[in-house]
Order: C-alpha cells, then sequence, then structure tokens
C-alpha cells in the first residue's frame, strides 16, 4: 500500500507541475481547489481525463480566504474557480462545460447529439439541485429537518437509479457530465453513511448505483484524483462527533 | 405528430416559459403553445416531465426537453444554420460568463426578488429589497463587462442566452417594483440595464409576448396573496 500511495503522489506531481515549462508558453491553467470537495474534484476529473495540464491551488476556504480566491470568484468567493491564461470561471458545472468547449483533444464530457447533451445537462442539474442540497442538509442541516432532507435524497437517489438502468456509466459507455456531477454519491456518501451511521443508500435498494459507483471509483483516472477514504474520514468524524455530544 | 414538429407546453405568465418562447422566435421556429390551464396540470406535462411536472416542457418530434435555460440551450444546438442568430455566444470563455450569470440570476438574483413578494411585515420586505438592491448592482456591472460597448449582455447587436435569461424577468420586475413602491431599474442607478431593458422589451422576439403588466400584477395577487391585516 505504502508503494501504491508513492506512486500515486509522483503521478500527481507529474500531472500538475512536471509540465510547467510546456505550459507557461502554451497555457496557464489553475484550479482554486479544495481537497475534500466532491465540488472542486469534479474539475480535477475532467482536467485529468482529458489529458489537460494544471497548477492546483489549495484554498483554506473555511478559514482564510486567499487573495486569489477573492480576486477570481468574488461573487460566491466559494470552490472550485479556474483560471486559464488568468482569467477566472466559478461554479463546477459551469467550469466542466469550458473545459469541453476549449480543450477538442482527449474524451468528450458531453455527447454530440443536441437532445443527448439536453438530457445530460438535465441530470447533471438533477443531481445538484435535488440530491446534493438534500444530502448536504440530510447530513450537516439543522437538526430538526435532516429526516425531511433524507427523503429528499432517497427520492432523487430512486430517480438516478431508474436513470441509469443498466448503462454502464450515465454517460453510456464512457464517463460523462453526469457521472462527474454524481461524485458525490460514487464515493463520498458511503464513507459518510458508514462515518454518521445514516444510510439513505443502500446496495440492496439501489443495485444499479452500487454497480455504476464501483465502476466510477474504479476507472484508472478517476481513483487517482479521489481524495483518501481515511481522510474524509476523519474530516467526517468531527462534526458528527459534536452533534452527538449536543444531543 | 410530423418528424420536426414543435410544441411548447407552457403559460402566458410564466418567466421561464418566456424563455423558451423567446429562443423559438429568434430562430423563426413554428410551434404550437399548449396553455396550461392554472391550478391544474395536463396529462401530457406530467407525461412529458415526469420527475419535476413543471413547465415549460418543448417537445420536438416527440422528445421531451425540460428546463428553461436546458431548453433555451437545445434550441441553439439543434437549430443551428448560419442564417439563423447565435443564442450562446461563440467564444467559450463568454459562453461560460454567460451560464454563470445565469445562474446567479436564477439561484440568487430571483430567490432576493420572490422574498420581497412574500415577506411578512415591513422589516423583512426592507431586507429583501436591499438584497435585490445589491444584487442588481451586480447584474449593471456584468453587463458592462459582457456586452463589450454593444446593447446587449451578448456582446453583440442580437439578444442571447443571458439576455433572455435575466429579461424574462423584467415583467414581473415591474410588478415587484409597483408592489413594493421601489424602482431597481432606473437610470440614475442602474444607467446600463434601464438602457437595456428597454431594447430587450422592443425586441421584435420579445414584445408580442411580453405580458402585460397590469394582467401580470393581477395574477400576481392571486399567486402571492396579502396576509390580512
Amino acid at each position: 500500500i505504502a508503494q501504491e500511495n508513492t506512486y500515486t503522489q509522483t503521478q500527481r506531481t507529474e500531472n500538475q507541475t512536471g509540465l510547467t515549462g510546456k505550459m507557461n508558453q502554451e497555457e496557464q491553467v489553475q484550479v482554486l481547489g479544495l481537497w475534500g470537495s466532491p465540488f472542486s474534484k469534479r474539475v480535477e476529473m475532467v482536467l485529468q481525463l482529458k489529458g489537460i495540464p494544471y497548477e492546483y491551488i489549495e484554498e483554506d476556504v473555511y478559514g482564510n480566504k486567499s487573495p486569489m480566491l477573492l480576486k477570481y470568484n468574488p461573487i460566491h468567493k466559494k470552490v472550485p474557480v479556474l483560471v486559464h491564461n488568468g482569467r477566472s470561471i466559478a461554479e463546477s458545472l459551469v467550469i466542466v462545460e469550458y473545459i469541453e468547449d476549449t480543450w477538442k483533444t482527449g474524451p468528450t464530457i458531453l455527447p454530440q447529439d443536441p437532445y443527448e447533451r439536453a438530457m445530460a445537462r438535465f441530470w447533471a442539474k438533477y443531481v445538484d439541485e435535488k440530491v446534493m442540497v438534500a444530502m448536504g442538509k440530510a447530513f450537516w442541516g439543522p437538526e430538526s429537518e435532516r429526516e425531511k432532507e433524507r427523503k429528499e435524497a432517497y427520492e432523487g437517489l430512486i430517480s438516478l437509479e431508474k436513470e441509469i438502468g443498466d448503462k454502464r456509466f450515465f454517460g453510456g459507455e464512457t464517463i460523462g457530465i453526469v457521472d462527474i456531477a454524481a461524485d458525490f454519491i460514487g464515493y463520498w456518501l458511503g464513507i459518510v453513511q458508514e462515518v454518521s451511521g445514516v444510510t439513505i443508500m443502500t446496495a440492496e435498494e439501489f443495485p444499479n448505483l452500487k454497480r455504476w459507483s464501483e465502476d466510477f471509483v474504479g476507472n484508472n483516472i478517476i481513483k487517482e484524483v479521489l481524495p483518501p477514504k481515511q481522510k474524509l474520514a476523519a474530516l467526517f468524524k468531527t462534526p458528527f462527533r459534536s452533534a452527538a455530544t449536543s444531543g | 405528430m410530423a418528424a420536426d414538429e414543435v410544441k411548447l407546453i407552457g403559460s402566458w405568465a410564466s418567466v421561464y416559459v418566456m424563455r423558451a418562447m423567446i429562443a423559438l422566435h429568434l430562430k423563426s421556429i413554428s410551434y404550437e403553445f399548449l396553455q396550461e390551464t392554472f391550478g391544474s396540470k395536463s396529462e401530457l406535462l406530467l407525461k412529458s416531465n415526469p420527475v419535476h411536472k413543471k413547465m415549460p416542457v418543448l417537445i420536438h418530434a416527440d422528445k421531451p426537453v425540460c428546463e428553461s435555460n436546458i431548453i433555451v440551450q437545445y434550441i441553439d444546438e439543434a437549430w443551428n444554420s448560419s442564417s439563423q442568430p447565435s443564442i450562446l455566444p461563440s467564444h467559450p470563455y463568454d459562453k461560460a460568463i454567460a451560464r454563470f450569470w445565469a445562474a446567479y440570476i436564477d439561484d440568487k438574483w430571483f430567490i432576493s426578488l420572490r422574498s420581497i413578494l412574500t415577506a411578512r411585515g415591513e422589516a423583512d420586505k426592507k431586507v429583501a429589497i436591499a438584497e435585490v438592491e445589491e444584487r442588481t448592482e451586480l447584474l449593471e456591472k456584468a453587463f458592462v463587462d459582457c456586452s463589450k460597448g454593444k446593447p446587449f449582455f451578448n456582446g453583440t447587436d442580437h439578444i442571447g442566452y443571458l439576455d433572455i435569461a435575466f429579461g424574462s424577468f423584467l415583467g414581473w420586475l415591474r410588478v415587484v417594483e409597483l408592489d413594493a413602491g421601489h424602482k431597481f431599474l432606473d437610470e440614475i442607478k442602474t444607467p446600463s440595464l434601464s438602457k437595456w431593458a428597454d431594447q430587450f422589451c422592443n425586441d421584435p422576439s420579445v414584445k408580442p409576448i411580453m405580458p402585460e403588466i397590469t394582467k401580470l400584477a393581477e395574477f400576481a395577487r392571486k399567486l402571492f396573496p396579502k396576509p390580512q391585516a
């Protein structure tokens, strides 16, 4: 395992800084992010799937927001932010579409057909607005609302279970924007459920999503981008512990 | 339905339906408008949008597309001959900025606007008004950046995605201004947006479908009844 971790670290470094010389001549791509954030990781996943080199800058979003973050995302002051040749873009799914529009090499994240594109955008939005919002509140929202939010999230998962059916990925044979948008469901959710003792998605009730999440996390590129499980579990343990003690 | 027939399920008062209609008009696409009855949802709506059960729904060659901004993008991509105007800007960065602000308008700006109508008491109303003021000011700045000296957010001489996203709210904005006794768009505070609003409302793709303010105000009173004194 130690060997694997070293390989991963080297790989990541090469992706980020090994091509800096070449990068300065042609393009400069920077990502302002948070190591544990599924939104931040969406951007990194797409950049790495497409083989686009970038510089990663970790932001202390909950502590001291850097001058760079305040300059490049003055409206929301959040991560992720993509800075491309000095111009910034915020909002993870907006960034993902920008990457798709700008770099024409590597796998595509959206289908070519206009109708299929509309469907992909619809489901990506659904994940963000219905499922992610409810999940956030179900685990971290006010206590009195958590049960209601769990039901919302559960309903959302039912729609997604139906939508993926027996497709390998939401995008079909390859990973697409909906899979990227659903990264929390594919990876973070399992860890959060374990740590909190609260289960919304079981393998029995959601066999398609379970199978999908294994394929998603198992992808060679995706697995390199995902934050380490133990580190995430430790991060999630703290709020749950204090919730328990505050009764 | 013929192979290329277009239907739009909607309502005259809906901001979101208006977006789809403007896009269809811009591209000179003929369509059948299916007006929903207030207070109930048609079979077709429920069948075409089982997930959200909301309008607008665009049905093109029997295939439904839902969510107003997604419909607008679909219309732009499905009808893209060089003789028709482009709705999204052509440069990826400008596209991204347009998408960013369109999301801001729906997720932040409109939420504040709506809270003026749902405010209980003067104190809440004042807070909501201040928030809309602040957010509208941001949009004034965004307009200056995006328009690049042209009359529209699109940075061109014709209306585009972000013009549609924001402009579709102008009727409702006027209703809220009248109700709150407060102007958000005026020549002094928001000179650029003020001018833009006039041009947007007079655009041939917009003018015929912009609802009458008195009719909209009456509808607003039904949707947001005032609590009894």
